[in-house]
């Protein structure tokens, strides 16, 4: 029965609930905006807009904001091709092993992340590979195909594989039918994943630790700074920066796949 | 239409139209790229980082020495490593469960109450905070637990500080602040993985069917028992799927512990530690062997409890 009221209770409880998942955030907020830089004292004695000049004089904020977002492109380029293969071939087909293809796509988030950056970092030690962007970008890439596959596999579940063979029987070649059929269907789903794929590869750390070397993303910054704090307000600034950088991404790819599938980002 | 029909093709593209006709291969060549890209770079590595866990480091020159032994592994058995392994097993349980009593009434609510623009706004407020930024929550609880923080700030406005004050004295649990104790890094736990137990009980609960609480209360059920006997069952599965992530996400996190807790170590960071100052890698694969062998003990006893398909 939907018709049954809510008890105040529940209602207070879920809406306490989202309160709890929200405030922190407001938090940073606020605190990037304080005149006190030694402490992190609560409520601020003042407040002012230095902190952001003073982080946007700072290259190596420029640099690490710089290393992330190429990273997160080539990244995200990577796992949209890849992922999407992997949706086309799954959504349909029943194969022997299927199962354990899928089991394998989830793997790298299923597993603690630790697990895949240090397999990787000794990966590159057993080979010789120095780090580097291209070490980054491998990991990055591992972890994103799944988030571009659960976007893109529900969407190709639902394209009929018949408008295909009609695009051929009418005299399309396979980049016609890629181009003017498939894509068309896909599309905002493969946007959705790829900016879910983007926010997720901007704000990775775990994994990144491991493969960075002496680089610095923006995250492992953060997580410097966060180790060793040296001026905490312009930290603050940044962190206001990365929920402003990764909240754009999340909301258009609610927007674009807001219709029936939610493909519950559950898996990350 | 006749002009793309005669248009002259080239010798890829009839390859593609000529592969197309042969499902099985096209399949193949489909796959191809994604499992080269998984099985090469991450399942190679894993199994060579696995098979390091075989090797093991000499004390002396701090050399790994590439020979069959299990001293590694005894080494690991250690009762300090054990120590380890136990206190993170039993965090990431308690998180599971805190998360579980948080999550129920938030998923309950939107599944069953909220309507349209409500809807939407519940799911909107439980995704964003599941995909910004880690490491920036992680900040947050610093800056409200910290001792000048907010927390203190507020009890001490209700002049409610003494609670606090005795919490803090309480073995085990309390701590010189609330950012240096267990409790501290329980309650970070909890907030940041609250969203990936929250998605997957509301998915669950979507899918009870209406007409099976109406029967239940046809036949005489008090909401209460409907409840107990016909949702919470149901919602199961959707549990289990929750606590597959907040259970593995507490299991291999080495920073939480790092930013915002004690000095003891958990599971990540002792592998991290291991990897990193110690040099010992062979050490450090067979820690991370743990969690991975938790965790395929774990998806084991979910897969029986129907989480899959609650995914």
């Amino acid at each position: 029965m939907r018709s049954d009221r809510s008890s105040l209770l529940l209602k207070l409880s879920a809406i306490g609930g989202l309160i709890f998942l929200h405030w922190p955030l407001a938090i940073i907020v606020v605190y990037a905006f304080t005149t006190e830089d030694k402490s992190y004292q609560f409520p601020p004695p003042g407040l002012t807009l230095r902190w952001f000049a003073v982080a946007w004089g700072r290259s190596d904020i420029w640099a690490a904001l710089s290393l992330s977002f190429n990273v997160a492109l080539v990244a995200t380029g990577l796992a949209l091709v890849l992922g999407t293969l992997a949706a086309a071939a799954l959504s349909r087909a029943r194969f022997w092993g299927r199962d354990n293809v899928s089991l394998l796509l989830i793997l790298p988030i299923a597993l603690p992340g630790i697990i895949t950056g240090i397999a990787l970092r000794s990966a590159f030690n057993l080979m010789d590979i120095p780090f580097s962007v291209f070490t980054i970008v491998l990991g990055h890439a591992t972890f994103c195909i799944v988030v571009v596959y659960n976007n893109a596999v529900a969407r190709f579940r639902r394209l009929s594989p018949s408008l295909v063979e009609a695009s051929f029987d009418l005299g399309a070649d396979a980049f016609q039918t890629f181009r003017y059929v498939v894509l068309p269907n896909i599309g905002t789903a493969l946007l959705a994943g790829g900016m879910l794929a983007f926010a997720l590869s901007f704000d990775e750390v775990i994994v990144t630790t491991f493969t960075a070397g002496q680089q610095t993303t923006l995250p492992i910054w953060m997580l410097n700074e966060l180790v060793r704090p040296r001026e905490r307000p312009v930290t603050n600034v940044v962190a206001v920066l990365v929920m402003v950088v990764t909240f754009f991404p999340i909301l258009a790819a609610y927007w674009l796949t807001r219709e029936g599938e939610h493909v519950a980002g559950g898996s990350r | 239409m006749s002009d793309l029909a005669l248009r002259r093709r080239g010798p890829l593209s009839s390859l593609i139209d000529a592969v197309y006709r042969h499902p099985r291969l096209f399949l193949a060549l489909l796959l191809a790229p994604p499992l080269l890209w998984l099985g090469v770079i991450y399942l190679g590595s894993l199994f060579a980082l696995l098979a390091q866990s075989f090797f093991s480091l000499d004390d002396f020159s701090g050399v790994i020495v590439r020979e069959f032994t299990l001293s590694t592994w005894t080494q690991l058995m250690a009762p300090a490593n054990l120590d380890v392994i136990i206190r993170t097993v039993l965090m990431s349980a308690l998180v599971t469960i805190a998360d579980a009593i948080m999550a129920f009434p938030i998923a309950y609510y939107a599944a069953r109450y909220a309507r349209g623009l409500m809807k939407a706004a519940f799911y909107l407020l439980v995704m964003m905070p599941l995909w910004s930024s880690y490491l920036v929550k992680v900040y947050a609880w610093k800056l409200i637990l910290a001792r000048e923080g907010i927390d203190t700030w507020v009890l001490d406005k209700l002049g409610l500080k003494f609670l606090l004050d005795w919490y803090l004295s309480l073995p085990v649990i309390g701590g010189p602040s609330l950012s240096a104790s267990y409790t501290g890094t329980f309650i970070v736990f909890c907030y940041v993985w609250l969203p990936y137990m929250i998605l997957p009980i509301q998915a669950a609960l979507e899918r009870v069917p209406g007409n099976l609480i109406e029967a239940s209360a046809d036949l005489g059920a008090s909401p209460r028992d409907t409840f107990r006997h016909v949702i919470l069952p149901l919602a199961f599965p959707g549990v289990v799927a929750g606590s597959i992530f907040t259970f593995s996400l507490t299991l291999g996190d080495y920073i939480i512990p790092q930013i915002v807790g004690g000095s003891q170590y958990y599971l990540g960071q002792a592998v991290y530690a291991q990897q990193g100052t110690a040099g010992n890698i062979p050490l450090a694969a067979a820690f991370s062997v743990v969690p991975i062998l938790i965790m395929g003990v774990y998806l084991t006893f979910a897969r029986k409890l129907g989480a899959f398909d609650a995914l």
